[in-house]
């Protein structure tokens, strides 16, 4: 015993650090390091060149909607009219694509046969690789005037409901209109993060609903959508990030104007992307400043709900 | 209510794989009938066909024929859910839904029989399906607690109570008490024997004692080799299969002699 004592302590080496492991460690911390100072870079970028036009604000940052900044004397702007229309147009967008997204998922894992599963789930994430610019030039050359005469009835049937009140914009290049194509950008992500958690539900749960005599979609009722369902918000939330920032489809489609309209058949809103897409080649004096002070907003507005994306997710992991 | 089980020339497949070969026998209402037999015979196999929950494997498939009193189950016109309503089952592993409490586990199928039920009658119905599992004294207190929060027996009782809370005519049980403790044991076997006087019941069980005590009769099914399909061996009353089994291997497995 005292002899192998000895070798045994000889055997086992003592704890060194491996070249690979040390290099490794360094180059993830170092990249982990540098996304926090970029993100940080930004942030305080955005909050450093927006002071000036704060500063000389004569009217209410976030309660005016008027937009007067182009001046070296008095600017006068506010971002009321801007937050409310980005909202607006990323609300439609969700309440439209949600649906759609949770039925093409269930579609996709429970009903369509396998081939066909698979294609159709490569089409969707074929919808992720289109750029805005095409979606805006899609929309507003082709989809607005489709859309036109089913406007016409949507007043003609629900006028009734003032989100639906006329008179309807003769162009079509409407808040609806705008919503609907952000809804089809988003589409895919809330599909596929739908797809994957409807596809994580243990085949022992949907056996419990069916053995208890269940039928598919009682089933999916029963075992799928509740588990799943932290999930599909996790997704709806991303997805909500994407089309809050979204500038080019906004921007091509929508005929503008800064005003608190939840009339979403008549022309008018607007949304802080597309504002500042179109108003920078313009912007003088003050101009650029309160633009930037805008996109801090939106910095700020995406941030919230991408943070509040990745609580849900999270969440949902301790549950399984 | 209890229904009479006649199956003949029953296969099973899974794709090419022949698991289960030429079963044939009669399951009695009003009884328990065991199922005893190696790990891997296809015990669990055959009981799935039963309630046509074998569909829901995919590339398994059967030939044959299953009776439920006069009702063909296999036949194109039965609808396989109506099938699972009158045939209920309890899984080897407990299986409640996570994301429901113990109280909306416990009415589940209940509630998919009939959508509206007074509050009165589902408090009964809970009620009596967790005192009859034996857990009601354990959950009476959280019951609107997630049913995955409790211990694996716990959970096995809960999936009990939530097959008998429909009412089935038939009830199959995968190795009902392989996760529980003996007291509780005692209290399925209980449930069982009175369950039986209304009902049919089908067990799969490891544990020859427990057959011996709870069935009236008992198959017994073997597999030669691995590869090669399980089959019946025997059938015929617990009495008569623990003392003098026609077959050798019958007597080999309850003996405890394999080879
Ligand atoms: N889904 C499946 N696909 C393919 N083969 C399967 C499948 N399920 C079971 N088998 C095979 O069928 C045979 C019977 O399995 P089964 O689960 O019915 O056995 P069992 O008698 O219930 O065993 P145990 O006592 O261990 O539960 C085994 O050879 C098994 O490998
Ligand atoms: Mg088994």
């Amino acid at each position: 015993m005292t002899t192998t004592d000895s070798s045994a302590t000889a055997r086992i080496p003592k704890g060194k650090r491996r070249l690979g492991d040390v290099v490794f460690a360094g180059s993830a911390r170092g990249a982990g390091i540098l996304i926090l100072l970029i993100l940080a870079g930004v942030a305080t970028f955005l909050l450093i060149q927006s002071v000036p036009s704060l500063m000389a604000n004569t009217g209410n940052f976030l309660t005016s909607t008027e937009w007067d900044p182009n001046t070296n004397e008095e600017p006068r702007f506010g971002v009321a009219a801007l937050i409310f229309g980005t909202v607006l147009a990323a609300l439609i967008a969700l309440v439209l694509a949600t649906p759609v997204a949770i039925g093409i998922a269930l579609f996709i894992v429970y009903y369509a046969p396998r081939r066909l599963a698979a294609i159709l789930g490569y089409v969707v994430d074929l919808l992720a690789a289109i750029p805005s610019v095409v979606y805006g030039l899609w929309g507003v050359v082709y989809l607005v005037g489709e859309l036109r005469p089913f406007y016409g009835m949507l007043e003609t049937y629900l006028g009734w409901i003032p989100l639906f009140a006329g008179p309807v914009s003769s162009t079509g290049r409407t808040m609806l209109s705008a919503g609907l194509v952000l809804a089809v950008m988003i589409l895919p992500i809330i599909t596929a993060m739908s797809r994957d958690v409807f596809q994580q539900v243990p085949q022992a749960n949907r056996e419990a609903a069916l053995a208890l005599g269940a039928t598919r979609w009682e089933m999916i009722r029963m075992a799928v959508l509740p588990f799943g369902r932290p999930g599909v918000i996790g997704g709806a939330m991303l997805g909500m990030g994407r089309a809050l920032g979204e500038t080019m489809a906004v921007a091509m489609i929508l005929s503008p104007s800064l005003v608190i309209s939840p009339f979403l058949l008549q022309s008018g809103n607007q949304t802080i992307a597309a504002h500042i897409a179109l108003e920078y080649p313009e912007a003088s004096g003050f101009g650029v400043s309160a633009l930037i002070a805008a996109g801090l907003v939106l910095f700020a507005i995406t941030l919230a709900v991408n943070m509040g994306a990745r609580f849900v997710v999270s969440r949902r992991k301790e549950f399984v | 209510m209890a229904k009479r089980i006649d199956v003949s020339d029953l296969n099973v497949y899974y794709g090419k794989f022949h698991a289960v070969e030429n079963v044939n026998m009669t399951i009695e209402p009003r009884s328990v009938t065991a199922f005893i037999g190696s790990s891997g015979c296809g015990k669990t196999t055959f009981l799935r066909t039963l309630n046509r929950m074998h569909e829901v494997t995919p590339g398994a498939s059967v030939t044959g024929k299953v009776m439920l009193d006069d009702i063909d189950i296999y036949d194109p016109s039965v609808d396989p859910v109506a099938v699972r309503r009158e045939i209920g089952m309890v899984f080897q592993r407990a299986n409640p839904f996570p994301t429901m409490s113990i109280y909306d586990n416990v009415l589940a199928g209940a509630k998919l029989n009939n959508q509206r039920i007074s509050k009165r009658r589902a408090d009964e119905i809970v009620e009596r399906s967790l005192r009859d599992a034996n857990l009601w004294d354990e959950v009476k207190n959280r019951l609107n607690k997630p049913g995955a929060g409790l211990s694996g027996g716990q959970q096995q009782r809960l999936c009990i109570a939530r097959a008998t809370a429909v009412e089935p005519a038939v009830l199959l049980m995968d190795e009902p008490c392989s996760a529980l403790d003996p007291i509780s044991t005692l209290a399925i076997e209980d449930l069982i024997s009175k369950l039986k006087e209304n009902y049919t019941i089908v067990i799969v069980t490891h544990n020859m004692q427990q057959a011996a005590r709870v069935s009236d009769r008992t198959a017994f099914f073997n597999v030669e080799d691995t590869g090669k399909p399980g089959k019946l061996i025997e059938i015929g009353d617990t009495n008569k299969i623990f003392t003098k089994p026609d077959k050798k291997e019958t007597e080999n497995y309850i003996t405890g002699r394999f080879g």
